[in-house]
């Protein structure tokens, strides 16, 4: 037990003794916490955060996150970044719910919080930036797969986590306008946890569950690689297509190859770029995050804040053989 | 303390591995000091009593079941169930949150359905004979899986706002309630394991179970109260981790048993039994626990953070043998 006396003795001391640290500097420090650090589409997004740190100058980014997918991580980074007193945390959750006690401690202590990409319910933020609507998503990952099956057919989902906020919420959204697709019929939908061998093992089981599966829908940039590679593996390219959201750089070979004919996905580098912009301009209080109000994001113009305090950034875009060569070496 | 087992069970390995174990703790002592001075300099964020405050929720959960798993480990079993149960008890004090019930109630039924897990643990290995690890891999699919299908994707919310108490309240200053159950919880079982009857069978069940049931010690009664003591455990950590989060998802506390059984092994628990003690799984805790806030606080990724502790890890149980074998080799 003595190491805990002395730790929190010398924490004691040094609480009594030493003044605040370094708390007025002139650089403004954004931390961008993401799900899991090492997943392309946040990598991305940093790079826009980047972007958007060079136009402001006076800005530097802290790009952090767990090592899995999981609250209890994002919570254990969220505290050591409240611990450096950074001026704002920009995060995409692992948990609507679970992260709300921290930022609230956050915004406690004077910390700028908004969430980006998967949202933190509304008591643990000031506001939350979707990437597009919830709508067109649903709509788009759909209408993606029934524009390549003229005469319809059986569709599958491959998800990322049975938790993840946005995967769901695309999922219901897409569930509301199936009705517009006659022919698609969505036998299943199965979780891959955004982890490559589950979801491959996943799509696996699909084509075995569903011997006339036409399409693999996977709104994840996981996911949908690694069913397109099981559809490549098992001899099928061509046959089903696999679509939904994906990366460019990772899908551009699975373009080629026809395993997917096309996917969608909005540009996480406007992502990161705008969600830095929001962040600095609550922070240096150049705007603020009401109902109703809207807040400038630099070359993306301007977000209108909806009653819940959200808002949408841009629309999917779609990506095919005849644009991809563009875009797979941006990310 | 330890010198009273050495003599109550002159065992073949006992005295050697006391003064390793002897040695271990010095060592642990030595690195929880070496973390602490070298994050003291690195970040001028350590050294700030409400940081550390904010630190100890790193590792305050999970070590109160290292204590319980460190007993039964040392009696040669393991449960690897403990995350799961911490799922299910979470997700039963939501279910009846829900029916209108008030905190008392809430804690009542998570600490039960903690014992009644590990009763059902306990009844599976000491009345059928079962291997633990078999069992408990079982039961972590079987109770995180009951979570999963009375939650599927949603979510308990709306805990009453004094059962928040136990997850984010201070009982004095910069002591949270967790900080102080850890160190209570830290001394009963420093006293159970190493002043009472009942932690000598422990010892001496872990050391030679054959000699130790010939000799009188009820082993199959003592393993299965420890099996309790573990669910039990779970239990209290799943008040705890339900109200610092506030909500309850069914990937609540997903890899912990991992962790957990990582501190008690890196705090010198022998993994095939017979030793170890609870000061050593007091230091490993805060080792652990100051280790991932340092790291946080220079915003070092998670996986280096995952690298060192499995050095650590593989140090832990390593050294003890090389020491063995250069002991022997001179002998």
């Amino acid at each position: 037990m003595s190491i805990l006396k002395t730790l929190l003795t010398s924490a004691t001391v040094a609480a009594t003794l030493m003044a605040m640290p370094a708390h007025a500097q002139e650089t403004k420090r954004i931390a961008l916490v993401v799900k899991a650090l090492g997943i392309g589409f946040f990598e991305a997004a940093a790079k826009g955060a980047e972007e958007a740190a060079k136009e402001l100058g006076d800005v530097e980014i802290i790009y952090t996150g767990p090592t899995d997918t999981t609250a209890e991580g994002q919570i254990e980074v969220i505290n050591s970044l409240i611990a450096q007193q950074v001026d704002a945390i920009a995060v995409s959750a692992n948990d609507t719910d679970a992260l709300v006690p921290t930022l609230k401690k956050a915004m406690d202590r004077g910390i700028t919080v908004i969430s980006w990409d998967s949202g933190v319910a509304a008591a643990g933020r000031e506001m939350h930036l979707n990437p597009s609507s919830n709508p067109l998503i649903g709509n788009m990952i759909i209408k993606l797969a029934a524009d390549h099956l003229p005469d319809g057919g059986d569709v599958a989902v491959l998800s990322a986590t049975t938790t993840s906020t946005n995967q769901n919420t695309w999922i219901e959204e897409m569930t509301k306008v199936q009705g517009n697709y006659p022919g698609i019929n969505v036998v299943t939908t199965v979780y891959g946890d955004d982890k490559a061998d589950k979801s491959y093992t996943e799509a696996q089981g699909l084509m075995q569950s569903y011997p006339d599966l036409k399409a693999i829908i996977a709104p994840t940039s996981v996911g949908i690689v690694a069913a397109a590679q099981a559809v490549t593996d098992a001899g099928k390219a061509g046959e089903i297509n696999v679509t939904g959201l994906g990366l460019p750089s990772e899908m551009a070979g699975h373009v080629a190859s026809g395993a997917s004919k096309s996917f969608a996905i909005w540009n996480p580098i406007d992502l990161g770029y705008s969600a830095t912009m929001i962040a600095y301009n609550l922070a240096t209080d150049k705007a603020e995050a009401k109902a109703g109000g809207s807040i400038p994001m630099g070359r993306m113009g301007s977000v209108m804040l909806d009653d819940n305090t959200e808002g949408a950034m841009a629309d999917p875009f779609v990506y095919d053989s005849s644009n991809i060569d563009d875009f797979k070496d941006i990310f | 303390m330890s010198e009273m087992v050495a003599r109550n069970i002159p065992d073949r390995l006992t005295s050697r591995a006391q003064r390793v174990l002897k040695s271990w703790e010095t060592l642990l002592l030595a690195i929880a000091i070496l973390v602490f001075i070298t994050n003291s300099f690195a970040s001028p964020y350590f050294l700030n009593a409400w940081n550390l405050s904010d630190a100890t929720f790193n590792f305050t959960e999970k070590a109160m079941i290292a204590f319980a798993m460190a007993m039964l480990i040392i009696s040669g079993e393991i449960d690897l169930s403990v995350a799961a149960i911490i799922a299910l008890a979470s997700t039963a004090m939501g279910f009846v949150m829900e029916l209108g019930f008030g905190t008392p109630v809430l804690v009542l039924t998570g600490l039960t359905v903690g014992i009644i897990c590990g009763a059902f643990n306990g009844v599976l290995v000491t009345r059928l004979g079962l291997p633990s690890i078999v069992v408990t891999i079982g039961t972590m699919s079987l109770f995180r899986g009951i979570s999963y299908i009375v939650l599927g994707d949603k979510a308990y919310t709306g805990y009453p706002t004094d059962f928040a108490f136990f997850g984010q309240g201070y009982v004095w200053w910069v002591f949270s309630f967790e900080l102080v159950l850890f160190a209570v919880l830290a001394i009963i079982y420093a006293v159970l394991l190493h002043k009472t009857n009942f932690g000598r069978t422990v010892y001496a069940i872990g050391n030679n179970p054959v000699g130790a049931q010939f000799s009188g010690v009820r082993t199959a009664r003592v393993k299965f109260v420890l099996f309790l003591l573990t669910g039990l455990m779970s239990g209290v950590a799943a008040v705890c981790l339900t109200s610092r989060l506030g909500s309850t998802r069914p990937s609540i506390a997903f890899g912990w048993e991992l962790e957990i059984v990582t501190m008690v092994v890196l705090g010198g628990v022998n993994i095939l039994g017979g030793a170890g003690t609870i000061p050593g799984v007091v230091l490993a805790a805060i080792i652990m626990g100051m280790v991932t806030f340092g790291f946080g606080l220079l915003n070092v990724p998670g996986i280096v953070m995952s690298i060192f502790i499995g050095l650590l890890l593989i140090g832990a149980i390593a050294l003890p043998r090389v020491f063995a074998m250069v002991k022997r080799g001179r002998g």
